[in-house]
């Protein structure tokens, strides 16, 4: 055989490789999630399947799991529309609407310096000020924290999405006596739509995994999916299968956004790192 | 032609409220926090002014120069190593023409899981007494060892932690910088009779190159973000062997209840980022013109 024929094999065998190495941790936590709790700690390979991890986590009086999840979904959607409205405006603004160029620099450099800083610097002053404003343990609290925390983002993707817009359009509706805000509806909005999924599956899954500052402005009533999980980790005695379980309930949506959207997650991924 | 000023004002208007509102006002509440000692009474708080009394603290803290000093080994050498083995596996996956769809699917799914999870995972395969990674070791007589329990391991085991969890992300970059190259450059050296690495050397990397700073920037923000695994997985321990910024701007703020001392942390940590952001952006602008 020669040399060549030999490569493509031993590709495929490394790529497999690394394939196998990224899948096991995810497999390993979805069986611990069906073992018992004794399967689990003599570390059984071979078991018989339980639900009752997945009942006590969803079921038990003394779970909120299921409040965690419709907490999730209402901040998770909340802040990707707010984010959507502001950054589609902002870009569209920015991009084609005549201000000096040094201001368009200035705004997205501000907003790039803001999304370097650890959001647990801001956590702190959001806490404080949050709780003054009455609005500690409430939707709107997250809801603004995570909105503004993915802002960079959608600024950015959202204005790289509008730059690639033809310029002719938007003169032929101009001709045809299309207004300024009329415009950004009728001409650029339906255009830049796959550019818009794209932001909003990425900031969707920022908002649904977010920890430091679910953990931090969120009690009883607003705590999120992490913030369950963790719990669960954190008390005295880990409680492995709840914890597996509840983990593995907690990536259902990302996969069905995998499933569904993938084009629309690479898209986002990769705008602007990659001309 | 020139668009109306009205709404020009109203399209931005959102974005600076809200970056205002929700980012700049707490800067400045954070900045006045940080020169008052702050005590909470009956839930009411008494401000007490310090100057800059907090500062020189800081300043001082063995705690959170450990947490910086951490911070940057965990960034630096993860992300080191998530740029090689991204790279890596991208420059395979160009040269299979099948099943590329599979792998960038399979490589996408760590990308979307909450660094809660994350934790979680890890927390199951590192445990000491039935982890798989002490079950494979007794397989070949080695071991047990107790990863995460031990100074001279915890902080190596969740830098490995953020390889597995990172790396894919590299790796989508990287094949999708790989995959918009333009071929004719290729053939030309292939007509020049170019070995792989002087193809390397001389035509991806340097074509690669923005590609590359831009994912080791974006990857380098991230990773000095680094909270959620440690917070499940150490707490910072043993000892303070994985104590990282953010855990001890945490720690001192909201677990030790210091309302002022830990707002003249998070100013220090917050200033000090921003500049290194723009400085690092004023560098590569400069290289690229």
């Amino acid at each position: 055989m020669s040399r060549r024929s030999l490569r493509v094999p031993a590709t495929h065998g490394a790529l497999l490789v690394a394939a196998i190495i990224v899948l096991f941790p995810f497999v390993w936590i979805a069986l611990a999630a069906f073992k018992t709790q004794i399967s689990l700690m003599i570390g059984e390979v071979l078991f018989t399947p339980t639900l009752a991890h997945f009942d006590e986590v969803l079921f038990s009086g003394a779970s909120d799991y299921l409040a965690n999840y419709r907490n999730s979904l209402v901040i998770a959607t909340a802040s990707t529309l707010l984010v959507l409205v502001v950054a589609t405006l902002a870009a569209y603004s920015i991009e084609r609407l005549g201000w000096p160029r040094w201001l368009v620099h200035g705004f997205l450099l501000g907003a790039a310096v803001f999304n370097a800083i650890p959001p647990i610097t801001l956590v702190g002053a959001w806490y404080v000020g949050f709780r003054a404003l009455g609005l500690y343990d409430t939707y709107l609290a997250v809801i603004l924290a995570h909105a503004t925390l993915n802002l960079p983002l959608g600024i950015w993707l959202m204005a790289t999405f509008v730059r690639e817009v033809p310029r002719e359009l938007e003169e032929a509706a101009r001709i045809d006596g299309c207004g300024t805000l009329q415009m950004l509806w009728r001409v650029i909005v339906p255009v830049v739509m796959p550019g818009i999924a794209a932001t909003a599956v990425l900031v969707f899954i920022h908002s649904w995994n977010e920890f430091v500052v679910a953990l931090n402005l969120t009690a009883r009533e607003t705590a999120t999916v992490p913030v369950a999980i963790s719990k669960y980790a954190q008390e005295n005695e880990t409680k492995y299968g709840a914890m597996a379980a509840g983990a593995v309930l907690s990536v259902l949506p990302s996969l069905v956004l995998l499933f569904f959207a993938q084009r629309a997650i690479v898209r986002g991924l990769t705008a602007g790192a990659v001309k | 032609m020139k668009p109306d000023t009205s709404a020009r004002y109203l399209t931005l208007a959102p974005a600076v409220v809200l970056f205002a509102g929700v980012a700049l006002v707490p800067i400045a509440e954070l900045v006045a926090m940080s020169l008052s000692q702050i005590d909470w009474v009956q839930g009411k708080a008494h401000w007490r002014f310090v100057a800059f009394d907090q500062y020189l603290r800081v300043a001082g803290d063995a705690l959170f120069r450990t947490g910086v000093g951490n911070t940057l080994v965990f960034a630096i050498a993860g992300v080191l190593v998530q740029m090689l083995l991204g790279f890596a596996l991208a420059l395979l996956t160009t040269r299979i023409a099948r099943g590329r769809a599979l792998y960038r699917t399979v490589f996408i799914l760590p990308i979307l899981v909450p660094g809660i999870v994350i934790g979680a995972i890890w927390k199951l395969m590192y445990n000491f007494d039935f982890g798989v990674l002490n079950q494979l070791l007794g397989l070949l007589g080695v071991g047990p060892v107790d990863w995460l329990g031990n100074t001279t391991t915890a902080l190596a085991a969740v830098i490995a932690v953020d390889v597995w969890h990172w790396t894919p992300f590299v790796f989508l970059l990287m094949l999708a910088g790989l995959e918009s190259l333009p071929q004719d450059v290729y053939e030309a050296a292939r007509v020049d009779g170019a070995t792989f690495l002087q193809e390397l050397r001389h035509v991806t990397l340097p074509l690669m190159l923005p590609t590359i700073v831009v994912t080791l920037v974006f990857r380098v923000i991230v990773g000095v973000k680094v909270f959620d695994e440690i917070y499940l997985l150490t707490g910072g321990g043993p000892g303070t062997s994985t104590e990282v910024v953010s855990y001890t701007i945490f720690r001192r703020f909201f677990t030790e209840g210091q309302t002022g001392y830990g707002s003249a942390m998070s100013v220090v940590v917050l200033f000090a980022l921003a500049l290194a952001f723009i400085v690092a952006t004023a560098a590569t602008q400069r290289r690229r013109t």
